[in-house]
């Protein structure tokens, strides 16, 4: 350790408490450097840092006084009242000295028990007689010695003020034990070395707008050394929430590979969310208990379409060649608004619109949206999540393409190796579940569907057979896997620390 | 979903080792592989393919996919005997008017098939039957029954038999209300004033469809070597489909199928009936589909792996297919056959320029300019309750959207972003101070006609104050180049203090609120900071930011 050094990085409070050291107690310390506890500690803190001393906690057990003591000190102790009386009277009856005393049973008792074993007082037929003389009864007892030098600490007893506490003990809240946390330090070699060395205390402690207004004030001199290694608080800055950090990222790579973003409502009819996506109305999805249903309905407008997505449904529609779900289509059912299943009701509606604004029946579209099912929450399971969709619209679209769209996305994200599976959808066929190889864990992670739209969806929305490739894998399973949150609760808790503290989303 | 488990080592003796190779087979032909031990294998059974809910009806058609037994696979019938009739009286027709029935003799059951025949009616009614509403179906030991069977609906009291699993006899009332299974079910004869029965030539009850078997004679042992088999519902084509699952199922069992005469006002009907359906395929439209180049040999061997015949563009479809509507179905079954492994994925040479929605840019935005300030984004549930959203907020309950049957007690739509922002601080009273949050989100509103979606921007400061809140939307303003104008708020939530609130005005819209968090509020959240907060629909200002964003 440098001497030299070490003194060029004390601080001004160090300097201060360093010709203290020697005293060892805090509080002369305080009084000597005109410094607050709070700062002596701080800087015997970052004195040891430096190598100077060795701080030591204890705990210390303190003895003080009870709500009786408190009281017994202002006044007197009650064998006191009762000794003072006798002086007066020397024989008393029991009874008569206890009214006279103006003492409690417990008091009375304990007074007489104490002034006995002192030898002071003698029982006799009921009576008490004094025994001792003035001289004696003048000084004072032990135990009103203890009580006047509390608080004590424990440690600094001695056996004979021990005794006497144990007595004390006995009694009703005289005494009180409590814990105080001492600090105590020892000085090192070092710090006895830089004791004897002199201490600069022309150091210039920080760069000041007074400091640089005189050239004097700082040329030529040094300036206080910073412990630049010393551990420090963490800071945290604002920041985008970490899931909506993912769905930029996913925003970018859906947009670098030419797509165009769809957006629209969470609160959706029945129609666009299922009956446009040739979901039968008897389907399990569509029940209470998988879906969230608002008890409100809205007005289908596009009346040529609801006639269309009737007919497909029931199988009579022309020119599409399919069988249907054979069943009679009731368009209230498609009235019923809910929150939508899936973001796949965004592509439906762009669907429609490029046919009723009589735009080219092609493009790429995406989405990056939240869906809701009518779920119990637990660590695996939410009622929101987080989906994206994407739609291919052109003539010449096939089955290699939609692979081929999802495996450049899915690399994107950090996925070297992805597979596909048959599935089943309604609305799609064929019909595609992704997954992808997850290196770490050393396992397939499934991440959602994929398609080309049944022309039983497309005939009705486009007026003709074209492919439309489709897909709406969620991504939740991504992000929670990327930023280890093992509960899918976390995503939305707000817990502060935890969103202070998470690293960025750094994906590129 | 639904799963079916197989006894593994039969699989491994009928089917094939269960190596890694098999798993992935499995897989790839879109019966996912669920989980396995040395005992049982559990596979996934997705909701078109009823046909794979058995054992036996997953290896007729695993088979062939294996290239084993390819082709459309044939099954011999009986036309019906004297007294194999089903007699369907008028009485059903508004209950549960339809029915079609077989009888399966020469069955040799053991233990294990029983076991997959009880599994394979479960499933049924869980999927295809929709639970039981659309299909229910009934095996019955024929050694029980006396010919011919008649289906018809009875007041409840005068049905009496003892249920499955019962020991004494009880009417279809109590029934619904005692049985374990009628209690489930009960639902589906809700309101009915006669409930659908079978029974037989002596009057015995079969079953009280589509709830539950008789005890005496609905019960399938090792001993019974004839079955006879319904299902009921209310569209026939649905249960004839139904049937011909059950009971081609029931002959790769081992057993005969007799077809029966299904008697309805002097109609009569043949069931089971394997009549070829038949579809057209074109080699263009697949190859077009699937970006191949098959030629059409390639597409007959692929489409009788998948246990189709193929004979010059038709196709002729196996009786117990339920999910071939249209030729796209055929052409999914041809890539699934040539395996998904094998094709080779491919990005069009096609330029499109991307494009990002202007209202998430400028969202984006604005999220850049508060974080500028050292404010953390928040992210909560768009789902809320009335306690949040209303008590603890000392707002009175009106224009919620309410959600029907929530499984949680999250079941409203959020109002406000507000009150979650309180109820973050509230969550993290240990935290850190200063906490300082914001969040973008839609909020909903009950309104006159419909109900409103709306973007809106709510921040949050504890501690904070009135003047901090004000100096942050005004610095937004700036940077957006917009201009808020605000005038002292008269009418304001309660929850903010009177004198410290005002509200935010752009371009003559009134849009939101600055102000601080009254106490009481803070008390409710059991916040122990001061708390200042405004709250704005962004609606408008995107509107104008992004009208403003395209060229003029």
């Amino acid at each position: 350790m440098d001497v030299k050094r070490t003194i060029e990085s004390l601080s001004a409070n160090e300097i201060k408490i360093i010709p203290y050291l020697e005293k060892r107690k805090i509080g002369e310390i305080c009084k000597a450097s005109e410094l607050s506890r709070v700062a002596v500690l701080r800087a015997l803190k970052f004195l040891e840092k430096k190598s100077i001393l060795e701080i030591s906690y204890n705990k210390e057990k303190i003895i003080d006084l009870g709500n009786n003591g408190v009281m017994y000190k202002k006044s007197e102790l009650p064998e006191r009242k009762l000794v003072n009386l006798l002086m007066s009277k020397h024989i008393l009856l029991l009874e008569e000295a206890k009214k006279l005393s103006d003492l409690t049973d417990e008091e009375f008792k304990a007074s007489i028990g104490i002034l006995k074993n002192k030898g002071f007082i003698e029982l006799k037929n009921g009576k008490i007689l004094l025994n001792t003389n003035k001289e004696d009864i003048s000084k004072k007892t032990d135990e009103e010695i203890l009580i006047e030098s509390l608080p004590l600490s424990y440690s600094k007893l001695n056996d004979e003020q021990k005794e006497v506490l144990k007595n004390l003990q006995r009694r009703k809240e005289i005494v009180i034990e409590r814990g105080r946390k001492t600090v105590d330090f020892e000085l090192t070699s070092f710090g006895k070395e830089i004791l004897k060395s002199k201490i600069r205390s022309d150091l210039i402690e920080q760069v000041t707008p007074e400091i640089l207004k005189k050239d004097s004030s700082w040329k030529g001199k040094k300036f206080r050394r910073y412990d630049v290694l010393a551990f420090l608080p963490e800071v945290h800055g604002g920041k985008r929430h970490f899931v909506n950090q993912a769905s930029d990222y996913a925003r970018k790579i859906w947009t670098d590979m030419g797509f165009k973003e769809m957006e629209g409502s969470m609160i959706e009819s029945s129609f666009w969310v299922f009956d446009a996506l040739f979901t039968p109305q008897d389907h399990p999805a569509r029940e209470m208990q998988d879906t969230f249903f608002l008890g409100k309905k809205a007005e289908i407008h596009d009346k040529k379409l609801a006639k269309f997505v009737k007919d497909s449904h029931e199988g009579n529609l022309k020119n599409l060649g399919s069988k249907g779900w054979q069943y009679d289509w009731d368009e209230e059912e498609a009235k019923k608004l809910v929150l939508r299943t899936h973001t796949t009701s965004l592509s439906v509606r762009t669907l429609a619109d490029l046919k009723n604004k009589n735009q080219k029946l092609q493009g790429k579209f995406f989405a990056l949206g939240k869906v809701f099912r009518n779920e119990t929450v637990d660590w695996k399971h939410g009622f929101e999540f987080n989906q994206t969709e994407g739609i291919v619209i052109d003539k010449n679209a096939n089955f290699r393409h939609l692979l081929g769209y999802l495996k450049q996305f899915f690399n994107k994200m950090g996925f070297e190796k992805i597979r596909f599976r048959p599935s089943f959808f309604a609305y799609t066929e064929p019909s595609v579940e992704i997954e992808v190889y997850h290196e770490g864990r050393k396992e397939w992670l499934e991440l959602g569907g994929a398609g080309i739209f049944r022309p039983e969806v497309v005939v009705p929305l486009l007026g003709e057979n074209i492919p439309v490739l489709a897909w709406g894998p969620g991504f939740d399973r991504i992000l929670m896997d990327y930023y280890n949150v093992k509960d899918l609760r976390e995503l939305y808790s707000n817990d502060l620390n935890q969103l202070r503290k998470i690293k960025f989303w750094m994906k590129t | 979903m639904a799963t079916i488990t197989f006894n593994r080592k039969i699989f491994e003796n009928e089917i094939g080792k269960l190596d890694e190779k098999m798993q992935e087979k499995i897989s790839m032909f879109g019966t996912p592989l669920e989980t396995f031990n040395s005992e049982e294998i559990q596979i996934e059974v997705f909701p078109n393919r009823p046909d794979l809910l058995s054992y036996h009806g997953f290896k007729r058609s695993f088979l062939a996919f294996l290239g084993k037994k390819t082709g459309l696979r044939k099954y011999n019938l009986s036309s019906p005997k004297k007294d194999y009739k089903v007699v369907i009286e008028s009485s059903v027709k508004d209950i549960r008017p339809h029915t079609a029935c077989a009888i399966i003799s020469g069955l040799k059951l053991d233990d294990e098939k029983i076991k997959e025949i009880i599994e394979m009616q479960e499933k049924i009614h869980a999927t295809l039957g929709r639970k039981r509403k659309k299909v229910a179906v009934g095996i019955y030991p024929l050694e029980k029954i006396t010919l011919p069977i008649i289906f018809k609906a009875l007041e409840p009291e005068k049905i009496k038999f003892i249920p499955l699993e019962g020991n004494k006899e009880m009417s279809g009332i109590e029934i619904l209300r005692k049985h374990p299974t009628g209690i489930e079910y009960s639902h589906l004869l809700k309101g009915k004033e006669k409930f659908p029965v079978f029974v037989d030539a002596k009057n015995n009850v079969l079953s009280m469809p589509p709830i539950i078997n008789s005890e005496l004679t609905g019960k399938v042992t090792i001993d019974t070597k004839d079955v006879f088999v319904e299902c009921s519902g209310f569209d026939f084509e649905t249960l004839k489909k139904c049937l011909n699952i059950i009971s081609t199922t029931l002959a790769d069992m081992g057993g005969k199928i007799n077809q029966m005469s299904i008697v309805s006002k002097g109609k009569k009907e043949i069931t089971p009936n394997f009549g070829e359906e038949k579809m057209k395929i074109s080699l263009e439209n697949t190859n077009k589909l699937l970006g191949l180049n098959l030629n059409e040999k390639h597409l007959k061997n692929l489409l009788e792996k998948m246990g189709y015949e193929y004979n010059k563009g038709t196709v002729k479809i196996p009786s117990w297919r339920t999910d071939i509507l249209h030729e796209v179905d055929l052409i999914e079954d041809v890539a699934i056959a040539y395996g998904y492994d094998n094709f080779i994925p491919e990005i069009p040479e096609i330029s499109t320029i991307g494009k990002e929605s202007k209202r998430e840019i400028v969202k984006r935005k604005i999220s850049e300019i508060l974080i500028g300030l050292n404010i953390l984004e928040v992210s909560n549930y768009h789902l809320t309750n009335k306690n949040y959203q209303f008590k603890k907020m000392a707002l009175s309950e009106k224009n919620l959207v309410e959600l029907e049957s929530s499984k949680t007690d999250y079941n409203i739509l959020r109002k406000n972003l507000s009150h979650f922002l309180l109820k973050n601080f509230s969550d993290n009273v240990d935290v850190e101070y200063p906490q300082k949050i914001f969040e973008i989100g839609e909020i909903f509103e009950l309104g006159k006609e419909k109900i409103s979606e709306n973007e809106s921007l709510a921040v949050a400061v504890a501690p904070g104050n009135f003047t901090e809140l004000k100096q942050i939307l005004e610095y937004l303003s700036r940077m957006l180049n917009i201009q808020f104008t605000f005038t002292e708020a008269s009418n304001f939530p309660d929850y903010f203090i009177d004198g410290r609130v005002v509200e935010v005005i752009f371009e003559k819209d009134k849009i939101g609120y600055i102000g601080e968090i009254h106490p009481n509020i803070l008390k409710n959240w059991k916040i122990k900071m001061p708390v200042a907060l405004f709250e704005i629909s962004l609606e408008e200002v995107l509107d104008k930011l992004c009208l403003d964003s395209h060229p003029k």
